[in-house]
């Protein structure tokens, strides 16, 4: 037993104490009948140096992207994390804590939660951010789900089918249990024929799913004309160069923060960004850091308006998230201190260049097409007039590139079309390679 | 206010009913117990002007740091006017709940309920709680 | 010896012109911008973000870290959280770029190693549950129990059953009711006997054909195994309902009875507590769910499979029915590998130690505090009890005793049990030690409690003493939300 400390002696003097013959007996409530009469049918246990040992060949059996160059993105990119974030959250007075219910010994966690929340409100210009959700696209629904409430117009929701389709997805599985109904438009100039009075929200990402960069200011007026509420999902990455968000007429911002300094993971734990209007900070999902003062007058930290939340509210809350991603938010605040404005600004403009000169590249070879003309950020789409995507990606893959990742997958429109991302790591002499091998 | 002329829920709102121009107006408000009870106050949500209360249904909320309350209406009817500068001081329902404290007037359209409590019953009722 | 400037607000700490990054110079022919994006769809100005050199940085956070209580620095038995020690060489593995960097996109034939694990890991869990058809996706135990709440409605909708109700008890978790409203459905709350069991005269009052699920945590939130939980199950399952097992408190039974035999059709696990997931913070989590075969079919979609003929693992979109997603990608993976290590390295003993240790020293630590605690539920507990502070309003005249108590045993060193929660025990201390701790631990904690509850109001009620800060003012943060730092104020 690797990791408790009762010696046998021990146990018997404890024993003792309470007044029992045995730990059996201390099971006794548990009936008989409903009592497991077999050892788990699980695995022996294994000491530190074979489960190490079992988990290098499981390691082994994966190809990760240091052994391969990343062109995959579509909602999770290879952004590069200075190496700060990993020490700070290495330690265990972070990793090891616990939610800040008693605050004289949480400050370190509440005033992190703090500085995140402003960092977003700062990134994003919005008023209010909240102190994260579990990812990009709960963190979609919910924020929906909020309109709703503000709102209080039940009966329809829109989304743009450029939003990411696991998103859309998650929409689709939520909205399910209530009676709201979803609308889904191919493209942001379908917005103003289907809103109406009885819209309670319209969800749109920017950059898209696709990469392009949508109308925002555009968007935001048609909505709110019908009196609705525009919820936009953004690359927290892409705010060091684009219009912010607060700017442009969005109502609540949500993102994916993995790419503010968290690695893929192949998938999560990721970050769950909210941030909305002032007006909105009561019905807010999550957690919330509020700034104070204690008996003495000295400034501190505590949760706040926790009457939003499931504890005391139960079934009347806005949601019902508990955890959420403190040490996940914690990265990010990390990433955002140290990139500041003009580590995010080159960031951004790294990315919008290189992903366009990789555009360029790839269009001017007879096999791809580009399919629209609309402005991007770092990802773009190419179509692949001999339609073998999934030949280009094996040939790839041999050179040890992962090329892009194949539309078909969720739009059968699409199936020739390739989505390829650009971040700030890959170089000139990757794109190039990438470029020769897909030409070849 | 004389609080003895109020009537009062067991959920502890209290209710002045006057007439004006024919028409049966209810002043709706919470005892000096609720609001001890409740200790703390933080926020207050109140009905939109022209909202349908009914008798023995929420009307809003009232919250402390830990806790949420909902309010009850004593009366059906139309709200015509609200307490707006009640959230921002709700201190006041601490110092003076019966008059500076109200927080809703209703236009009555029905007859009273006949579960209101007079002074005396509420008092009974609060005696017992305690 | 605290370094009182550095733990300034970051913002405070920003000095124009710094910066902390250097980022490379572009290697690739640059165009202007305003080629490349329109005017209108650009920011005026920079992102108004601090401006910090990477020293500072360093120095800022590691002081904020210190004035934190973590279980690697501090004895933490908050009760339902099960705040264990999280082994450094899960950390270890967990980040090894064969684990952290894998793209969710990359091809299939690249995860194998991936891919196993989690499929492994779906196995354990179902055997441990004894619910044989697992998701992984959910990311925190909320949320388990939500997507577990709408397979059972996707479940019901295909039977053609209208179930609008959910049932759970007025010592559940305050999850428990939210979850059931955002799946659609009205949650009823069953009151509890005075021996904190469910009341079965309630439970069958409420009974019926809108009975969809009843949601029971067993242990419960007190601590308590509910030895009537097959009568429950048998009374519900008869109208035509489900049970779903909170899961959080499994840290108590596993290896020694297991869910899917006293009949639960469902449940959800919190890796983040009963198997030493570090808690962040306050999060990560996962929140993994386990039902019967039946339910297999409605559960989010994709799970991991094997392929006999091709010998390979792949991803199951599963059938038609799944509810569909619940979260993007594959599910918080991070912390699922971390549940992978644990569970390896204890193997089917090891995991029965864990809960009979848990259980143990819950039980001592229990015979020690009802010296001079009231223990309402009796003299035995599982893996966690709740203590009432109540008699020593009396005594004390302190109106909020377990509060008192909790914020002085920070002056010992200690992080407090939970408390008020569950809300029918008043004045209540909930403590969970856990099965990492030692006897001397808990009796230099015991001996603590007993100083304490013997000290003067004045001490208690002013506690804190030696804390950074005291008694934080929680009315103004809920008046007046200042929620973020603005550069105009002081």
């Amino acid at each position: 037993m690797p990791y408790t400390y009762n010696t046998p002696a021990q146990q018997e003097e404890m024993l003792q104490a309470i007044g029992a013959e045995s730990v059996d007996q201390l099971f006794d409530l548990i009936p008989d009948s409903i009592k497991l009469d077999r050892p788990l049918n699980i695995p022996p246990a294994l000491g530190e140096l074979e489960l190490t040992s079992h988990m290098q060949e499981l390691a082994r059996r994966n190809t990760d992207i240091t052994e391969n160059t990343c062109f995959l993105g579509a909602g999770s990119y290879d952004h590069f994390i200075p190496a700060v974030v990993d020490t700070l959250t290495a330690r265990g007075e972070f990793y090891t804590s616990y939610t800040p219910y008693q605050p004289e010994v949480s400050q370190g966690n509440l005033q992190v939660m703090f500085e995140y929340q402003t960092l977003i409100c700062q990134l994003t210009g919005m008023d209010v951010s909240n102190a994260s959700l579990y990812d990009g696209g709960s963190a979609a629904v919910e924020a929906m789900l909020m309109a709703i409430s503000i709102t209080r117009r039940n009966s329809k929701i829109i989304v743009v089918e450029s939003v990411h389709p696991e998103y859309r997805q998650i929409i689709k599985t939520y909205f399910a249990t209530i009676g709201t109904e979803v609308v889904t438009v191919s493209d942001t100039s379908q917005l103003e024929s289907a809103l109406d009075e009885t819209t309670a929200a319209v969800l749109v990402q920017s950059p898209n799913f696709f990469g392009n960069i949508e109308d925002i200011p555009t968007v935001a007026e048609q909505v709110h004309e019908a009196g609705a509420l525009l919820v936009c999902s953004v690359d927290p990455i892409s705010l060091g160069l684009l219009k912010r968000p607060g700017d442009a007429g969005v109502d609540i911002v949500v993102a994916e923060g993995q790419s503010l300094g968290t690695p893929l993971l192949y998938g999560g734990p990721y970050l769950g960004i909210m941030a909305c209007r002032e007006e909105f900070v009561r019905r807010l999902p999550g957690r919330l850091a509020g700034q104070t003062v204690d008996q003495n007058g000295k400034r501190c930290w505590v949760l706040t308006l926790q009457t939003r939340e499931q504890h005391i509210r139960r079934e009347k809350a806005t949601s019902n998230i508990c955890t959420n991603q403190g040490l996940f938010a914690l990265r990010a605040a990390i990433y955002l201190s140290v990139m500041g404005p003009t580590g995010m600004r080159d960031v951004a403009n790294l990315c919008l260049q290189k992903a366009h000169y990789a555009q360029q590249q790839l269009t001017k070879l007879d096999r791809f097409d580009p399919i629209c003309d609309q402005p991007f950020f770092k990802e773009f789409v190419i179509r692949d007039k001999q339609n073998d995507i999934a030949g280009l990606l094996e040939k790839a893959e041999d050179f040890h590139l992962l090329a892009g990742v194949n539309l078909g997958k969720w739009y059968p429109q699409l199936e020739d079309c390739l989505l390829v991302a650009v971040t700030e790591k890959r170089t000139i002499h990757e794109i190039d390679q990438l470029v020769e091998v897909l030409g070849s | 206010m004389n609080t003895e002329e109020l009537l009062y829920c067991d959920t502890h709102e209290w209710v002045f009913v006057s007439e004006e121009d024919g028409q049966k107006i209810a002043t709706v408000g919470i005892s000096a117990f609720a609001v001890e009870q409740l200790t703390d106050l933080v926020f207050m949500e109140l009905p939109s002007v022209g909202t349908a209360v009914t008798a023995g249904d929420e009307f809003g909320e009232v919250e402390s740091v830990k806790a949420v309350s909902p309010l009850y209406s004593p009366v059906t009817g139309q709200v015509t006017m609200v307490n707006e500068g009640l959230p921002d001081n709700l201190d006041i329902l601490n110092t003076d709940p019966y008059n500076a404290g109200w927080i809703m007037k209703v236009a009555v359209s029905e007859d009273l309920p006949k579960n209101l409590l007079d002074h005396a019953a509420y008092q009974r009722q609060c005696g017992e709680a305690s | 010896m605290r370094n009182q400037h550095s733990t300034q607000l970051i913002f405070e700490l920003s000095t124009t012109g710094r910066s902390g990054v250097v980022l490379p110079q572009c290697d690739v022919p640059t165009q202007d911008v305003e080629q490349l994006v329109p005017a209108s769809l650009l920011q005026d100005k920079y992102p108004s973000l601090p401006e910090v050199t990477e020293p500072e940085v360093i120095r800022h956070f590691t002081n904020l870290s210190t004035l934190n209580m973590s279980v690697d620095t501090h004895f933490y038995p908050l009760g339902s959280c099960t705040m264990k020690y999280n082994p450094k060489r899960n950390e270890r593995i967990a980040g090894w770029d064969g684990f952290a960097q894998l793209h969710p996109y990359q091809s299939e034939s690249s995860l194998q190693g991936m891919l196993q694990l989690l499929s492994e890991l779906q196995q354990m869990l179902g055997e441990i549950s004894g619910l044989p058809a697992v998701s992984l996706q959910p990311a925190a135990g909320a949320h388990g129990e939500l997507a577990a709440l709408m397979v059972a409605s996707a479940f019901f909708k295909q039977r053609g059953e209208n179930r609008t109700k959910v049932l759970a008890p007025d010592s559940a978790h305050g999850t428990n009711p939210a979850s059931a409203r955002m799946a659609g459905f009205d949650s009823v709350t069953i009151r509890s006997q005075a021996d904190g069991r469910v009341d079965l005269e309630h439970l069958k009052e409420n009974l019926g054909d809108e009975t969809a699920v009843f949601m029971i945590t067993n242990p419960s939130t007190l601590g308590l195994f509910d030895d009537q939980v097959q009568l429950i199950a048998d009374l519900v399952h008869e109208v035509g309902g489900l049970i779903y097992l909170d899961g959080a408190n499994m840290n108590a039974i596993l290896g020694v009875t297991r869910p899917g035999d006293f009949g639960a059709d469902m449940m959800h696990y919190n890796p983040h507590k009963t198997f030493s997931g570090p808690h962040g913070g306050g999060g990560p989590g996962a929140g993994p769910i386990c039902v019967t075969e039946t339910l297999r079919p409605y559960l989010p979609s994709p799970t991991v499979s094997f392929c006999d003929e091709s010998q390979a693992y792949y991803l199951d979109e599963g059938s038609e029915e799944s509810i569909g997603r619940v979260r993007s990608f594959f599910g918080n993976v991070g912390v699922l590998v971390r549940a992978y290590c644990y569970i390896r390295t204890h193997g089917p003993d090891g995991l029965k130690r864990v809960s009979e240790t848990a259980v143990l020293n819950a039980n001592y630590l229990l015979s020690r505090v009802k010296e001079f605690l009231d223990i309402p539920h009796g003299d035995r507990c599982m893996h966690e009890f709740v203590a009432s502070a109540a008699p020593l309003k009396e005594a004390t005249g302190l109106k909020q005793p377990a509060m008192d108590i909790a914020k002085r045993l920070l002056d010992y060193g200690f992080h407090p049990p939970t408390v008020y929660f569950p809300l029918t025990v008043p004045e209540g201390l909930m403590m969970e030690p856990t099965e990492t701790e030692s006897k001397q631990t808990l009796d230099a904690f015991a001996d603590t409690l007993k100083t304490i509850v013997q000290e003067t109001a004045e001490i208690l009620h002013n506690a804190p003493h030696t804390a950074i800060i005291h008694r934080p003012d929680e009315v103004m943060a809920a008046r007046q939300p200042i929620v973020k730092w603005t550069e105009t104020a002081d």
